[in-house]
């Protein structure tokens, strides 16, 4: 018998922590955005954790549709990551300071 | 709960798959050169399908090899390189006052309260879903062709919004990184 649902949901929201943790104190963008990978991968866990337990496929077609959206995210995020780093020489996201109101 | 007695390839799974993500994860937001962050990120994205195949996501766990570890790390090397922050190294410094602290003690609540959640709700019972019309997930040897079925017909719409989005995304990424021609057209005239 596989081991229970909750040890892969716990797993899943204890990466998510850490994504999270990563994403508020890390200062360079790329490694912002690999937080925000860590992320999406512990939400595609729980689905894949949920589609076994509930027995449906719509779990899973969720998690597809997650990784389409995780690959446009990450191309326009480093193509934008790569026109600031021209205008300015820098991946800091303390530095990037024109809209303080 | 205590009393069902789980194969012990499973546990070794579970335990090989957690691992690697953890330790993935911690290197990811603790290692201070991008290069080796984008590699421990690797390490998790293989312990994330790990997991998948021990759940009978097969599909799903190719996919998140070809496409996370191949080809969106890639990407992120290669913007890395291509920028050349890989020797900058990042001043330990914390501009708002507290801000790990705060970010600790938020991140520890969430946990806690999702696991919370997880333990009290009757979430993973092992009922089956409302949603499939009594058709149970195929497990044990993959449900590819489940999978499939339910891409191309429940989720049509979806998935042809997909292709969409990532014309989209192509578009945007070459415009944003597109390196500005006027200037150099603006010389040649003068």
């Amino acid at each position: 018998m596989n081991v229970p649902a909750a040890w892969y949901l716990v797993l899943a929201a204890v990466l998510f922590g850490i994504g999270a943790f990563g994403l508020l104190t890390r200062r360079s963008a790329l490694i912002m955005f690999m937080c925000i990978e860590l992320m999406l991968n512990a939400v595609n866990l729980t689905f894949v954790t949920f589609a076994r337990t509930l027995s449906d496929i719509g779990g899973q077609a969720t998690v597809f549709f997650v990784m389409v959206v995780a690959a446009a995210e990450v191309t326009v995020g480093l193509g934008i990551v790569v026109a600031v780093f021209r205008r300015r020489s820098s991946i800091s996201v303390d530095e990037l300071s024109e809209l303080k109101g | 709960m205590s009393a069902v007695a789980y194969a012990v390839p499973s546990i070794l799974i579970f335990a090989t798959a957690a691992v690697l993500i953890l330790v993935g994860a911690v290197g990811v937001i603790a290692l201070k050169n991008p290069v080796h962050s984008a590699l421990s990120l690797i390490m998790t994205l293989f312990g994330v399908a790990i997991a998948f195949v021990a759940q009978s996501a097969d599909f799903l766990a190719a996919v998140q090899i070809i496409v996370y570890a191949g080809a969106i790390v890639v990407l992120f090397l290669f913007v890395i390189m291509f920028l050349g922050v890989d020797r900058r190294q990042h001043a330990n410094v914390e501009p708002l006052v507290g801000q790990r602290a705060f970010a600790g003690v938020g991140v520890v609540i969430t946990v806690a309260g999702l696991i919370a959640l997880m333990a009290k709700a009757h979430w993973v019972t092992g009922a089956m879903s409302v949603s499939t019309n009594g058709v149970a997930l195929a497990t044990g040897q993959g449900n590819v062709k489940q999978l499939g079925t339910a891409v191309f017909t429940t989720y049509l719409f979806a998935f042809e919004a997909t292709a969409a989005l990532l014309v989209i995304a192509v578009v945007g990424a070459v415009l944003l990184a597109r390196r500005e021609r006027t200037l150099q057209s603006d010389e040649v005239e003068v």
